[in-house]
This record gives C-alpha cells, sequence and structure tokens, in this order.
C-alpha cells in the first residue's frame, strides 16, 4: 500500500469509532440542549442557571475541586519523587500505591461511607478510645463541614495515583545528568526540585492536571455515596434533571455548561504550563 | 593555589572493584588528561572528584584542604559534562549563570559575568536562546561557559568533545586548550581519544583496568610506555611487537635478525612504532600485506615470521601487496617489554 495513505487507513477505525460514540452523540446532545421541540433557544439554559440549586452545586463543584485537585498534586509530586529516589522494591510500592485506580468510584464512597457513618468505624473508633458517648451523625445537615471533608478524602484517596502515574513516567524521562549538573552548581535537593524537576516536568503536568480537573468537575458517585442531598454539584443536577425530572433538555444543557467549565480550565493549564519553543527536553 | 591530590583512592560496586588504589598528584593549573577505554574507570575517578560518586577507600585533597567528605558545592570545581546537560527549560544566559544564582550572587554581578565567559566562548549573540535552538557545537560552548563562569579552582571535563563531529572536534579542542590555559584553572579532562589527550595535556593518566598504568607527558606515554598496554594503546597505528630470544650479554635474536638490547636474560618483546622505521638493505624482512596510501603517508601492513607488523613510509614510495621489505628500526626508538610483567625493560 501506498505508504502515504496507509497512516490514516490505520487510524480510520478508531476515527469511525470516535464519530459514532463520541461525536454523534455530543452533536444530539447539543441539539437537545439549545432545542425545546421548537427550533434554537437559551431556554434550557435559562431553566438550569436561574434554578436555585445551580449557584449551590457550581459553588460546590468548583470548591471541592480547588480543594482536592492541589493536594492530589502535592501528594502525586511527592509519592513521584519518592518512587523515583527508591531502589529496590520501587515498583511494589507504586503498585500498592495504584490499587485505588482499580476501584470504582462508586465503591471508593461505600468504603468511606463505611469508615464515616452513624454506625462506622470513626464512630467505633471514637466512642472506644472515649472521646464520644453516643454516635455521631457525622455526614449529616448539621456537620456540612465534616460532608465536605469526607467526600475530599474520598476523593483524595481514589484519584491521587492517575497523577502519580503520569508523574512517575515523566520524572522517568528527565535525564539524570541534569541533577548532576544542578547538584555540581550548587542546587541543593529542594532547589533542584524547584529548578529542574518542576519545570522539566510542565509537559506530564499538563496532562496530569487536565485529566484530573476534568475528572473533579464530573464528580458524582462519590458525592452520592457521602453526601446525597445535602451536597449538591453540577454532575448531581444533570442526573436528577435527566433520571428524576425527566427534562433530558435541561440534563444537556448542565453537561455542556460542565464541558464548557472543563474546556476553559484546560485551556488555562495548558497555557500557564506551556513549554517555550526550544525549551523542551 | 589548587592542586590536586588523590590518595589511594578505591572504589567498588558491589563485588566489582571500578578503581584499584589510585594515587595520583595534579599540580596547580596543570591540564591533566585521564585517558583509558571505556570501562577502565576514568569517569569513575572524575566523579569521585566531582563528589558524585563516594569512593569506597581514600581521599581527595584540593589545594591542601580534603574534600572527599564535602557536597559537590563545596570542592571549589565546575564540571563539563559529556552530553553537556544545559538545562533545556533555561536560556543560554541563565544556563551560564545557574551556579552564580545558586550562590545568590548579586544581579549585576551575574550579568558581568555571564558576559564576560559568553563572550569568551563567542555565545554572546545566543544568551536568550534555549538549547533546543542551538547546535550541538553551540550547546557545548554553553557547557563550558557555564563552567567558566564558577571561575572554578577546578574544572572537570568527561569526554566533552565526543559527541561533536570530527571537523567541530578540532575546532572545539584547539579552542578549549587556548581558553583553559588563560583561566589558570586545575583541569582534569576524562577521553578515550588518544589524539584529543597527546594534543590538550600537559601529563596524560593512561588508565586500564582500574590503575594508572603510567601518568607522564605526552611525548613520554608517546615514546618511553611504561607497559605494553601503553605502547599497544598509545599510537595511531600502534606500536610493533615481535618476540626476542637473548642470545649472549645485551644481544637478542628478532625475526632471525641480531639486535642490540637490554642485558636480560629471558625472552622479552621487541617494540618499534611503525613510523620509525626506514626501508634498508638488511633487517628485519617482511611481506607486504596490504598498502593503504593515506596521503600524508604510505601504511603498510606486513608479515613478519607469521606477526603482524605495520610501517608507515614515505608516500612516495610504491609497494605492492606481496613484495618483500626490508626495514631497519631507529635504535634509538626501539624498546623492550616484559611479557610476564608487561612492564617496560631499560
Amino acid at each position: 500500500m501506498n505508504p502515504r495513505i496507509l497512516p490514516y487507513v490505520l487510524i480510520l477505525p478508531v476515527t469511525l469509532f470516535l464519530c459514532l460514540f463520541f461525536l454523534y452523540p455530543f452533536v444530539l446532545v447539543s441539539k437537545q440542549a439549545f432545542s425545546t421541540g421548537a427550533g434554537f433557544t437559551l431556554e434550557n439554559f435559562q431553566d438550569v442557571t436561574s434554578h436555585w440549586k445551580f449557584p449551590i452545586s457550581f459553588k460546590n463543584t468548583l470548591l471541592l475541586a480547588a480543594a482536592v485537585v492541589p493536594v492530589q498534586l502535592a501528594l502525586a509530586l511527592l509519592m513521584a519523587t519518592m518512587v523515583n529516589g527508591m531502589g529496590r522494591g520501587r515498583d511494589l510500592v507504586l503498585y500498592v500505591w495504584t490499587i485505588p485506580l482499580g476501584i470504582s468510584d462508586l465503591a471508593a464512597g461505600i468504603i468511606w461511607l463505611a469508615i464515616f457513618e452513624q454506625s462506622g468505624f470513626l464512630n467505633s473508633m471514637l466512642s472506644g478510645l472515649g472521646v464520644i458517648d453516643k454516635p455521631v451523625s457525622f455526614l449529616s445537615y448539621q456537620h456540612p463541614g465534616v460532608v465536605f471533608l469526607a467526600i475530599a478524602l474520598a476523593e483524595i484517596w481514589r484519584a491521587t495515583a492517575i497523577m502519580l502515574v503520569i508523574l512517575v513516567a515523566g520524572i522517568g524521562l528527565i535525564p539524570k545528568e541534569y541533577y548532576e549538573a544542578a547538584e555540581v552548581f550548587g542546587a541543593s535537593p529542594w532547589k533542584r526540585f524547584w529548578r529542574i524537576t518542576l519545570p522539566l516536568l510542565r509537559p506530564s503536568l499538563q496532562t496530569a492536571l487536565v485529566l484530573r480537573v476534568i475528572l473533579a468537575f464530573e464528580i458524582f458517585a462519590v458525592v452520592a455515596a457521602l453526601g446525597g442531598t445535602l451536597f449538591p454539584v453540577l454532575m448531581g443536577e444533570t442526573y436528577a434533571y435527566q433520571f428524576e425530572l425527566l427534562n433530558g433538555g435541561a440534563a444537556a444543557a448542565i453537561a455542556l455548561i460542565i464541558l464548557a467549565i472543563s474546556i476553559g480550565f484546560t485551556l488555562l493549564i495548558l497555557r500557564i504550563l506551556r513549554v517555550p519553543k526550544g525549551a523542551s527536553i | 593555589m589548587a592542586e590536586i591530590q588523590i590518595k589511594n583512592i578505591a572504589k567498588r560496586f558491589g563485588t566489582y572493584q571500578a578503581l584499584h588504589n589510585i594515587d595520583l598528584t595534579i599540580s596547580d593549573q596543570e591540564f591533566m588528561v585521564l585517558l583509558g577505554a571505556s570501562g577502565c574507570g576514568k569517569s569513575t575517578l572524575l566523579r569521585i572528584i566531582a563528589g558524585l560518586e563516594t569512593p569506597s577507600e581514600g581521599e581527595v585533597w584540593i589545594g591542601g584542604r580534603r574534600i572527599d567528605h564535602l557536597p559537590p558545592k563545596d570542592r571549589g570545581i565546575a564540571m563539563v559534562f559529556q552530553n553537556y546537560a544545559v538545562f533545556p527549560h533555561l536560556t543560554v544566559f541563565e544556563n551560564i549563570g545557574f551556579g552564580l544564582r545558586m550562590q545568590k550572587m548579586p544581579n549585576d554581578e551575574v550579568t558581568r559575568r555571564v558576559e564576560r565567559t559568553a563572550e569568551l566562548m563567542h555565545i554572546e549573540q545566543l544568551t536568550g536562546r534555549y538549547s533546543g535552538e542551538l547546535s550541538g557545537g553551540q550547546r557545548q560552548r554553553v557547557a563550558v561557559a557555564r563552567a567558566l563562569a564558577m571561575e572554578p579552582d577546578v574544572i572537570l571535563m568527561d569526554e566533552p568533545l565526543s559527541n561533536l563531529d570530527a571537523l567541530l572536534r578540532l575546532e572545539m579542542r584547539a579552542e578549549l586548550k587556548g581558553v583553559l590555559a588563560e583561566s589558570n584553572t586545575t583541569a582534569i579532562y576524562v577521553t578515550h581519544d588518544q589524539v584529543e589527550a597527546m594534543s590538550l595535556a600537559d601529563r596524560i593518566s593512561v588508565m586500564h583496568e582500574g590503575r594508572i598504568v603510567q601518568a607522564a607527558t605526552p611525548v613520554e606515554v608517546y615514546r618511553n610506555p611504561a607497559e605494553r598496554f601503553v605502547a599497544s594503546f598509545i599510537g595511531n597505528p600502534p606500536m610493533n611487537f615481535l618476540p626476542a630470544t637473548p642470545v649472549k650479554g645485551g644481544q637478542w635474536s628478532v625475526a632471525g635478525q641480531m639486535m642490540d638490547g637490554p642485558s636480560a636474560n629471558k625472552a622479552l618483546e621487541f617494540a618499534i612504532r611503525p613510523e620509525d622505521l626506514k626501508i634498508a638493505d638488511s633487517g628485519l624482512t617482511a611481506v607486504a600485506k596490504v598498502v593503504e596510501p593515506l596521503g600524508a603517508h604510505l601504511l603498510v601492513t606486513c608479515a613478519v615470521e607469521g606477526h603482524q607488523f605495520r610501517a608507515v613510509l614515505d608516500s612516495d614510495l610504491v609497494v605492492k601487496p606481496g613484495e618483500t621489505l626490508t626495514f631497519a628500526p631507529l635504535a634509538d626508538r626501539v624498546r623492550w617489554f616484559d611479557p610476564d610483567t608487561q612492564k617496560a625493560v631499560a
């Protein structure tokens, strides 16, 4: 076969697959969002955004992302640096740390529910230690802070590993000679991390952050398990419109809003962490 | 003053002994080349001096101060790496100034030093660029400038020219020699390229299997190799060796020819460099096998009693394969080696 055509032929199946199962549904969802049965309209968006729950779920989603992603980033960087400094046992530690990746988000939510619920591990432990007399209902409307914290913890526990894996691979790509040069020219371990590792890790940081931020805006199952209706988020609202209120147009509109936020943040991350021309490894 | 003393340095990686009790003194402002084949331990020795590797035994002193327990930055050294290690995310300016910034040097002093060294290395127009926009030779210059900007007591270089193409290597070699001579620093330079070693060094330390077999001036190493290894490693083409049997008091039989030699009473090896042979009426009889006209010279590979034997002859000569030649070795260039100890015999 003509070698100039071959690459296109090879990517044809996946292109068709994406068009059929991604692009086509996307077009359908967009049509649904921008119509109520009689031509183009923004009515769905006006309905959705003027509802009293929208600002709360919007704020909650952003707050959660703002609380979770930086912690995950810092943890993933720390863990990746530690893994990279290890000799023997490195792979074992990496596998153990990535176990949460293999657990579905709903299961992760349920695991943390078992800790925080009224008859959960946390209550047993605290009463065992004599800190409390009777079980406390942590995940109730009286403790919004605890609900938020439980969701954030579950998310951090569940999804830090995806960043870790990307960052470990990225750090592995940085030639050792740069660290040796930095050491000879007087950079302390801390300075080497700030002046060599972080800047050279920008491409991996981009990937890890984009992936994590998008997933953070799509948070749903963990919140459903731990917060229920106490902690409304955008994805939960999408679900409610679609399956409880049977309003497909409104659900599609929220889905598109989430998409717009995700695109906005992706562009921002790519812009902030861009590598100037000629400055890549 | 930055005299370097290496005292009894040994390095083991597990059960593998990379360096065997190295002793070496390098004088202030001397240009010392560590020369050897890959795996001989020369880079390990350099990395021990730099502080990137810890010795298993021994001490390193620079300028009368023991430094082997100090971190690299406190040793008064700067280094040029084989793959340059020019930081890709920093501009040329920031690369050259990296070490100075780490010392928290004031901005105007950093600028002054960076500009001066960039000028010295002829890269003053490139200071705003990233390394991805530079050629290999330019990156090399940045790496050298970064080391010089530190105004170190000692500059360490690990095969710095090995990634450059032949012509550029020749040019950089001469330039490096000039720049370093003016900088008044002590230099240690690791290479496997003997021509580079000969052209740059005040002294060459020839290393073999984790030992220094000879440390001497280039001419000395070339003319009077201390061991058979040095004789066979240095020189292109290498020295010729022929077995020699003693006849009587200082008389030796080499390939059927009588020669004057040392007064030992055991079999030795006769050695002569290919360029120290003259065509004569009597002498070693050789049959030409391969004739290679190299422009300046004629390289003839022959067989002398079944031993490979090379001669570098005048390019005007016409020699054909199969022809029988008679060589007279220059008497004062003949060397003798003990095949048991591998050492030179006077």
